[in-house]
């Protein structure tokens, strides 16, 4: 309907007559005129329990969607009384507007509001929702391993420029931040060690133990966070794109398998590096270490010579089989997440943020299960 | 070759069968039953949200049906697995509403990429029938741009060049023609027209372009979403001026839809 430009005020009659209530209304319905003639109307009406509503817009001047809304609402407390309301003098444009505004259902469930699941129903939501997703962590370990049977049987078959453009952003440009983290926790634990060490007279024992802590435990530790942060939220990221842009979806009426032609170059880009990134920061945390003994009074050379002595081969492994679980699981789980994204603007963001939430959770608890293993093994 | 005169064989090679789809248990389309015929263009259309797409994906494999069957050349689309699965897949051809092309690969490593995982064809030669298909689709030039340097008519026509990469028996276009300019729009029509003319390939078009279901359709499959299943199946002109049901003619003469009495129920729709 056109403005007429008329700022007339609204005025609102309700009157009794032809069988029920009839509403009159005159001048301009719109946002700022809604109020009072919604609580006129729709109070009286509910009041009385009108069942026949007659709207009398003969005089209306201006009408827009706030006019459509209290029509509609008359109209349900109308239904709600088991009548309904009939329309008088709307002019034609007007009337058309009505037509294609107000609902079949005068009634319809879309006008009740939805309610907030209760705590039962939330409770058990929930758990359905950890339960899928355990169950698709169950059938993806099962895909990928697959994948990678595949790839070790078909080594041409992987992706070669692929593989190595992953390999460069997860190890190669990852070295600085490994660099500066590497060579701080040196110098943190070998401080954080001087003083307490220093009342027994043993800051001679501070390299035994950072080389220790380093390469059994923080090294792969620190390392798997970082790629977990750089590496699996950037996988995370990428899948998500691709499902949201139906490239998965592209890729599977190909004949392709996601998991090999996608996730297999992620996990084997990761599983290659990470071992690389966790032995360089451990590196550069002991280089880090050093310097603090030096600073404490230490030679170069009884440092170096203290360290050659604490590392074992056996603790050096350990590290790097570490670091090869820790990766699997932080590509593995950035690609699942990944793969999981569900369809909306904010879906890639919920992906990266579970991929990288899942992946330190699940590298911490293996972990643990891999320390309680080599325990009992007497690693 | 001029348009519509194609020739198509009566032979059902797509079957549909008391087909219905759900998301999250919510219907979004039912009781559809439809054959596509060798070498037609069989176009789905529909209001937006009436489920084309749904249909479509589930045509592809993407998805399974909740109830009922699909079957190309006999095969249950659903069910098929393993080899069956990839030779089916194999024939087909997919170029997605959005173009989901890949964005880390040039448009010409698009196009070759199914004929490096199913072709034991040389580099050259893959060179030089991709180069050929983007030919085809006028993008000669654009070969080594990334997907994302490409406008969205040209990623559209890219698509569908990687789509007709392995030149398939069956070619599944999602709204190819929607947001584009009229010309290219024009173009894109024209090529699924000589295409199946020249190739035989049988093409699913999922589209609401009336221009374009009037240019390239053979048989049109309309659905709509107030009654969540087919309101008619038939030649578009057939459709248009003698459908039984009055929202199909509206839709194809795009006339608004029929005034209502005041605040009376619209009038239910009836399936076909």
């Amino acid at each position: 309907m056109k403005s007429t430009g008329s700022n007339s005020a609204l005025t609102v009659e309700v009157t009794e007559g032809e069988g029920g209530m009839v509403v009159t209304l005159r001048g301009r319905l719109d946002a700022a005129s809604l109020a009072g003639a919604w609580q006129k109307t729709v109070g009286e009406a509910e009041g009385k329990k009108a069942k026949a509503i007659t709207i009398d817009g003969a005089g209306l001047d201006y009408c827009d969607g706030a006019g459509l809304g209290l029509f509609a609402e008359l109209r349900r407390v109308a239904a709600e009384n088991g009548g309904e309301v009939k329309f008088r003098g709307l002019n034609p444009e007007l009337q058309r507007l009505v037509d294609m505004s107000l609902l079949a259902d005068a009634k319809a469930g879309t006008l009740v509001p939805v309610k907030p699941w209760g705590i039962i129903v939330f409770t058990g939501m929930r758990a359905y929702e950890i339960w899928k997703d355990q169950y698709e962590l169950v059938g993806f370990v099962g895909r990928l391993t697959a994948a990678l049977c595949w790839a070790v049987a078909h080594p041409h078959k992987i992706r070669k420029r692929e593989l190595l453009n992953i390999m460069e952003k997860t190890g190669v440009d990852a070295l600085p931040v490994v660099s500066l983290l590497g060579l701080l926790i040196g110098v943190i634990l070998a401080f954080q060690m001087a003083a307490p060490l220093e009342r027994y007279g043993a800051q001679a024992l501070i390299p035994l133990i950072v080389s220790f802590a380093l390469i059994r435990e923080l090294g792969p530790l620190v390392t798997a966070i970082i790629v977990a942060g750089r590496s699996g939220s950037a996988f995370a990221a990428e899948l998500g794109t691709m499902k949201v842009t139906e490239e998965l979806s592209a890729l599977q009426t190909m004949g392709l398998e996601p998991a090999q032609f996608l996730v297999v170059p992620r996990v084997v880009a990761t599983v290659l590096m990470a071992p690389l990134l966790t032995l360089y920061g451990i590196m550069l945390g002991l280089i880090g270490a050093g310097v603090v003994m030096v600073s404490l009074g230490y030679t170069v050379v009884f440092y170096i010579n203290s360290v050659k002595d604490a590392i074992v081969l056996g603790d050096f492994l350990g590290g790097v089989f570490k670091s090869v679980v820790f990766a699997l699981i932080v590509a593995g789980v950035g690609c699942l997440r990944g793969m999981q994204t569900k369809s909306g603007p904010g879906a890639v963001g919920d992906s990266t943020t579970r991929a990288v939430v899942s992946g330190i959770v699940l590298v911490i608890v293996a972990d643990a299960l891999i320390g309680v293993v080599f325990f009992y093994m007497g690693i | 070759m001029s348009e519509k005169q194609r020739v198509t064989s009566d032979d059902a090679i797509i079957e549909v069968r008391n087909f219905r789809a759900a998301y999250s248990g919510k219907t979004v389309v039912e009781n559809l039953n439809f054959a596509v015929r060798r070498g037609e263009i069989f176009v789905i259309a529909g209001g937006s949200g009436c489920g084309k797409s749904t249909v479509l994906k589930h045509l592809i494999g993407l998805y399974e049906p909740a109830e009922g069957t699909i079957h190309v050349e006999g095969i249950d689309v659903a069910a098929a697995e393993g080899e069956e699965r990839r030779r089916l897949l194999r024939k087909f051809g997919v170029a997605f509403q959005s173009g989901a092309l890949f964005g880390n690969m040039s448009v010409l490593e698009n196009v070759r990429l199914p004929m490096e995982e199913f072709t034991a064809l040389s580099n050259q030669q893959m060179d030089m029938i991709a180069i050929a298909k983007l030919k085809m689709v006028n993008l000669e030039g654009a070969a080594q741009k990334l997907p994302s340097e490409l406008s969205g008519g040209m990623q559209k026509r890219a698509a569908i060049a990687r789509a007709m990469a392995l030149d398939p028996e069956f070619v599944f276009l999602d709204e190819p023609s929607a947001g584009l300019d009229p010309i290219t729009s024009a173009d894109v029509d024209q090529l699924i027209v000589d295409l199946n003319g020249l190739l035989g390939m049988t093409f699913v078009v999922v589209t609401h372009e009336l221009a374009s279901i009037f240019k390239i359709a053979d048989r049109v499959l309309v659905l709509d979403a107030a009654v969540k299943t087919m309101v008619g199946l038939d030649e578009p002109e057939k459709l248009r001026d003698s459908s039984p049901n009055p929202w199909v003619r509206s839709f194809f003469k795009r006339e608004p839809s029929a005034a209502k009495a005041p605040g009376a129920a619209p009038e239910k729709r009836k399936s076909a």
